[in-house]
């Protein structure tokens, strides 16, 4: 008989499919909270080709629910890379040029190290015995897995949202080992309303019974429900009022009257059920409590008595920021912040607002003038630095 | 926001304003043409400020670092004295508060440099005087109820400000309708009826 090509979350969390970097005792990762995950793995993409003197690799941070699966058909899915639009052979990140680089997060769930990997201790998967990551941990994982590929520093380190989080963090930490820096949508911190919400999804997960304390995988069982609510919820944080409306409006789904019921009457919430229902089949709920943890966690200027400039001083890194207009999940506002920081550091940077009223996704829609300015700043910085010609 | 760019011969005499190697931002850089002229010939560590997104893509497609913002409401934020240069070319008058703009430009640079068209060219007084109308020129091409320009001055009235908010005029220079540089021995009165746009350079 022929065996099934599909793979499942949990598969892919243990052996992923993809390239993995094991990274052994004697290379332990420090954490932000004192601790250290050791052994551990990154699973990772590439594209592209390294050239010789390895200038013209470019690291892809990946989103909250994004993995390394950037721009090749997801293993779980099926479905197309979720940067395909962005990064590929002449794409804004052109793969026929440049080195293109893209891992799981640490405490991700498609392959790196986190909540749904075996812990080699106990032959058990971690659950809530893995130890709560930060962004700074992501980003300190990735560079180990850049010095494992043999590259000294990055051409360009890109990403939206939490993987924005990433790039800056990179821009803090390695600021030598980063020559360009594209934050995207994103910002050097997160705000009250933006942890409000991720508590909704936590408490939503947590508060279904088949979480059974975060131990649901060794009780073969899985928390669905909870983070599918989870999901739906921050979904709508990912649109705009002005896209829902143009997309569902008060249509109803199916029918032609309203059924005096709690079944989805309106297309929007078919839509949210959806998305719900499909996101639980790739994604662990452990991960998800991990991962919106290290995002309410991230705040670049705390380190630096509040003083944003400070995370920055000195930097050598070129920044282009992009944002738009109908984001409310990380506003212009928030990026303007880190702009203002990086002119007082004296820092070259560029800066886009990109009309929109897509939301805060449209960093992964098509968005032309947003893909312009991304490929006019890596072109113009390439050309002059004569690298991917 | 600029008036016409083909008649950008303010942009080189800025650049023989600026010293080789400075530290530079353009406030209202447009597509960055100055700042490309700037980078390349004077080799200077330029920045950019600008509202349009047009103007900003096109800037970072040439690989400068240009911020979208608004030169009212964003100037605040640098420091002071970052910078060995501060340009405000042909912006001033599309800015809401010139009089505020001016002092955050005196107050980030070491030196500001303005250009403006000046309205008390003898064009634009002859079309007040005998048509009535408010003038529309080859290089104030907007009819008063569509344009951006909507704080016009004359030189003397910006030698007035200038006086005001404490500024020193270090050089001045006008451009006629040729596009020619006038004579620095000429009066004030005579820059004033015409020079089609003048130059400064200030500091405080």
């Amino acid at each position: 008989m022929e065996q099934s090509r599909v793979r499942t979350a949990r598969d892919e969390a243990n052996s992923p499919s993809s390239k993995v970097a094991h990274f052994g005792a004697d290379k332990p990762l420090k954490l932000g909270s004192g601790s250290t995950l050791s052994p551990f793995q990154v699973a990772y993409q590439t594209e592209g080709t390294l050239n010789a003197d390895r200038s013209n690799a470019i690291l892809i941070c990946h989103a909250l629910t994004g993995d390394q699966h950037a721009v090749n058909e997801h293993p779980v899915t099926g479905k197309p890379g979720w940067w395909e639009i962005l990064v590929g052979p002449g794409k804004p990140v052109d793969t026929d040029r440049f080195f293109v680089i893209c891992s799981n997060v640490i405490g991700g769930c498609m392959g790196s190290s986190g909540p749904a990997t075996i812990d080699p201790a106990t032959g058990k998967a971690y659950g809530l015995n893995f130890p709560v990551i930060t962004i700074g941990d992501m980003v300190r994982a990735q560079a180990m897995l850049i010095d494992h590929l043999g590259i000294d520093q990055l051409f360009a380190v890109v990403g939206g949202s939490m993987g924005g989080m990433q790039v800056l963090e990179w821009a803090k930490s390695f600021s030598e080992r980063v020559r360009l820096a594209i934050p995207i949508a994103t910002g050097a911190r997160h705000t009250a309303q933006n942890i409000a919400f991720h508590e909704v999804g936590r408490q939503a997960v947590m508060a279904d019974p088949d979480w059974c304390g975060g131990s649901y995988i060794e009780q073969g069982r899985h928390p669905s429900k909870g983070l599918a609510v989870a999901r739906m919820g921050a979904h709508i944080t990912y649109l705009s009022e002005a896209a829902l409306h143009r997309k569902f409006g008060r249509n109803l789904q199916d029918r032609n009257r309203v059924t005096f019921g709690f079944d989805a009457d309106f297309q929007i919430e078919s839509y949210l059920r959806y998305q719900g229902i499909t996101f639980v089949d790739r994604f662990d709920a452990n991960s998800y409590l991990y991962l919106t943890r290290a995002m309410d966690y991230f705040d670049l200027a705390a380190e630096h008595n509040g003083r944003l400039a400070d995370a920055f001083k000195g930097s050598k890194t070129r920044f282009c920021l992009v944002s738009f207009t109908s984001d409310w999940l990380f506003p212009t506002e928030e990026s303007r912040m880190i702009v203002h920081a990086l002119n007082a550091a004296g820092a070259a940077v560029s800066f886009v607002e990109i009309e929109t009223d897509r939301g805060h996704d449209s960093f992964l829609l098509d968005e032309p003038e947003f893909h312009a300015a991304v490929r006019g700043f890596i072109n113009a910085a390439a050309r002059q630095l004569e690298i991917g010609e | 926001m600029s008036v016409n760019t083909e008649s950008r011969i303010d942009l080189r005499v800025i650049a023989d304003l600026i010293r080789p190697g400075s530290r530079v931002l353009d406030v209202g850089s447009g597509d960055g043409e100055l700042l490309d002229l700037l980078t390349r010939e004077k080799n200077v560590d330029g920045r950019g400020l600008e509202i349009s997104q047009r103007g900003v893509n096109e800037s970072v497609a040439r690989g400068l670092p240009v911020i979208q913002g608004d030169a009212d409401s964003d100037l605040s934020y640098y420091p002071d004295k970052g910078f060995d240069y501060v340009v405000l070319s042909q912006t001033l008058q599309a800015t809401r508060n010139p009089k505020e703009v001016l002092n955050e430009l005196l107050r980030i640079g070491e030196r500001a440099i303005v250009s403006f068209p000046n309205f008390g060219h003898w064009r634009v007084r002859l079309s007040l005087l005998f048509k009535g109308r408010m003038p529309v020129t080859k290089d104030l091409p907007y009819s008063w109820y569509d344009t951006p320009n909507i704080h016009f001055c004359t030189i003397r009235d910006f030698v007035a400000l200038c006086d005001e908010v404490g500024a020193t005029v270090e050089s001045a220079a006008a451009v006629n309708d040729n596009g020619e540089k006038m004579g620095l021995s000429m009066p004030w009165w005579f820059w004033n009826f015409f020079g089609q746009q003048a130059i400064f350079l200030l500091r405080r």
